[in-house]
């Protein structure tokens, strides 16, 4: 049984990890990111039709993340070139993803909500779990060990200091931008072509939220963030497999208080009383050279 | 005029391009349009479900304006409009034994309270733990779902119904519907919620504390150095926030469903971020895009039948279109840049 709830929580944390991962790229580089939810939701459509077209999930998540990158461009566009507020440009990309995917539905199959199931050779076993893991190791030498990861702590934190090295601080913003839409993308393929048969209307159900608490648990650096994920990933586990079952007599245990742990968990991190977490000090402030 | 111009614009653009959207998907803009104006306003029932919807948006704009007015960003409107409503039907179905005129005034403060302390925690958590508000409201939004789910499934399970739903309410709690609708719920909360508006205005332009609210928004420094305590200000203005978005709960327990249902509220609290920033704020400028994104909700309702490939959805991306059009600070700045002639050396980053 315990091996048994390892195993999903490994698997349930993988598209959290994906997703928080993405959001550390754009708020280290000072690019608030309440979008991953959209972008996730619009990465696990793209994918469910990639696969649905392609028959592979390979090119299916490829299309996932390009869904991503997208929206994460659009998002770029109002929170980096037209200087929108990140806040409110972030919620109404939410919105979109969230009215259009089941637009889309209707246009591409003729039904509201959700797409064909996919067969299950065509979905992945395990890959994305691996690759998850992965690339929590490529980020954490990325951001310590590359100038371009430096340059994008700078971006978040001095801007004006990385300015004045002549690099282009909204160019870095940029990129971390879209980073994090491929991999808001990617977390959102593997809830549709690798957790699930299919693609669903608000199939997300504030997953990207949770990666954004994940990441402020982890306190915005890869390996943390995705210890954060694990922990929140065993939570869902626990939840899924508490579900109905009675403890002690008829009552069923109430599963809501397990569901509502990682929210309050963040609080409290966020607010000093259990370690101290701070955000990356130029974030949400667009940047304007002089 | 460009005060009033610039919404006028935006909701044009974010139209035009959700319009534009439904041409793509194969259905004439004039039809849908038509379906829209039809749905929202084409009978006295229509145009009430439209007032219906337009009542709990007033509540979420005005608690989103208010928070934004002390520099502080509300995404909480949706948790804090939940426990508002919960804590309505929960007095109402406990107590159910008592009667108008003193039981709805009972349910009204619950609602009231509930409210103000779901704001109060990242009001508190904002002003003396340094905690960013847009964080914790977010995550206050999933604890109240969960809080309220638990009590509507195990506490106060409605033994009638197989929805999630609390007990129904005592009869003594429901509130008049005004007949000339036709059926449509419209409440008495609708001319709550005008008052409501009239009295934030007075609050924040009449009031020594709606100008310490403002002078906090406006720079935090400067208002410190006025002798202002920038934290309590903020505290009382989550509280107020939280409190009005409370308020959703009088019209859908009380003047509508009789009781809590869970998940009653079409992101209620998010369409309010979208109501206050068209309505810039205003009391009477948010009162007009409630009404608007009211319309658009009740008018998308009837896209379903109605066309072939078009769904309800629209008013998601008509809403988050009309949201992006006027966020776009820059894009007004960038247009008139636009208009000059470009100068060459320039020309290549200004802005990049």
């Amino acid at each position: 049984m315990l091996a048994q709830l390892l195993a999903s929580t490994l698997r349930v944390s993988t598209p959290l990890i994906f997703a928080a991962l993405g959001g550390m790229f754009s708020e280290r580089a000072g690019v608030v990111n309440i979008a991953l939810e959209g972008m996730m939701l619009l990465g696990a459509f793209g994918a469910a039709v990639g696969t649905l077209v392609t028959h592979s999930p390979w090119l299916g998540s490829a299309c996932g993340m390009g869904a991503g990158i997208l929206l994460a461009a659009l998002y770029g566009l109002f929170a980096i070139r037209l200087r929108a507020n990140q806040i409110v440009a972030g919620t109404a990309i939410n919105m979109l993803a969230l009215g259009l995917t089941p637009f889309l539905c209707k246009i591409l199959y003729d039904v509201t909500g959700s797409t064909p199931p996919i067969p299950i050779d065509q979905r992945f076993r395990t890959a994305p779990l691996y690759l998850s893991w992965v690339l929590v190791l490529v980020c954490w030498v990325w951001m310590k060990r590359t100038p371009s990861g430096l340059w994008i702590s700078f971006a978040g934190e001095h801007p004006e200091a990385l300015n004045a090295a002549g690099i282009r601080v909204n160019r870095v913003r940029w990129l971390a931008v879209l980073i994090s839409g491929a991999l808001a993308g990617m977390g959102g393929a593997s809830l549709s072509i690798f957790l699930s048969s299919s693609f669903s209307r608000n199939m997300t159900a504030g997953r990207g939220f949770m990666a954004l608490a994940a990441l402020i648990f982890g306190k915005w650096k890869p390996v943390p963030t995705a210890i954060a994920c694990l922990l929140f990933g065993f939570a869902e586990a626990v939840q899924i497999r508490l579900q109905g079952v009675s403890l002690l007599g008829s009552k069923p245990i109430p599963v809501q208080f397990i569901q509502i742990l990682p929210y309050l968990v963040t609080i409290l991190v966020l607010a000093g009383f259990v370690g101290h977490s701070r955000a990356p000090k130029a974030a949400g402030t667009p940047f304007q050279r002089e | 005029m460009r005060k009033l111009l610039q919404p006028i614009l935006a909701v044009a653009l974010g139209l035009a391009l959700g319009l534009a959207v439904t041409w793509i998907a194969g259905e004439s803009p004039w039809h849908v349009l038509k379906i829209l104006e039809k749905g929202a306003f084409g009978s006295g029932y229509d145009f009430g479900m439209t007032l219906f919807y337009t009542t709990p948006l007033i509540f979420t704009g005005l608690s989103v304006a208010v928070a934004f007015h002390a520099g502080l960003f509300n995404i909480g409107a949706e948790g804090q409009l939940t426990v508002g409503a919960l804590a309505a039907a929960v007095v109402g179905a406990v107590w159910s034994g008592l009667s108008a005129p003193l039981a709805p005034v009972v349910a009204v403060l619950a609602a009231l309270l509930a409210g103000t302390i779901w704001g109060a925690i990242p009001g508190w958590l904002r002003a003396r733990r340094g905690s960013h508000e847009v964080i914790n409201t977010i995550m206050l939004n999933f604890i109240a779902a969960g809080l309220t789910s638990y009590v509507a499934l195990y506490l106060l399970k409605n033994p009638d119904s197989q929805n999630p739903e609390t007990r129904p309410i005592g009869p003594g709690y429901l509130i008049h519907q005004f007949g000339i609708f036709g059926g449509a719920p419209v409440s008495a909360a609708l001319p709550l919620a005008i008052l409501a508006a009239a009295l934030v205005w007075v609050l924040l332009w009449r009031t020594s504390l709606g100008f310490e609210i403002r002078a906090v928004g406006q720079s935090e420094p400067a208002a410190r150095a006025a002798g202002i305590d920038a934290g309590r200000i903020r505290i009382i203005a989550m509280c107020l926030a939280g409190g009005l978005a409370g308020l959703v709960g009088v019209g859908e327990v009380l003047g509508n469903a009789g009781k809590f249902k869970v998940g009653f509220s079409p992101e209620f609290g998010f369409i309010g971020i979208a109501v206050a920033l068209l309505g810039r704020n205003q009391p009477a400028g948010i009162l007009a895009a409630a009404l608007l994104f009211g319309a658009l909700h009740k008018g998308t309702a009837d896209l379903d039948f109605e066309t072939e490939h078009v769904t309800r959805e629209l008013s998601l991306i008509l809403q988050a279109l009309v949201i992006l059009s006027v966020s776009a600070d820059g894009l007004w700045s960038w247009m008139k840049e636009r208009r000059r002639p470009v100068i060459p050396e320039t020309a290549g980053g200004v802005t990049c």
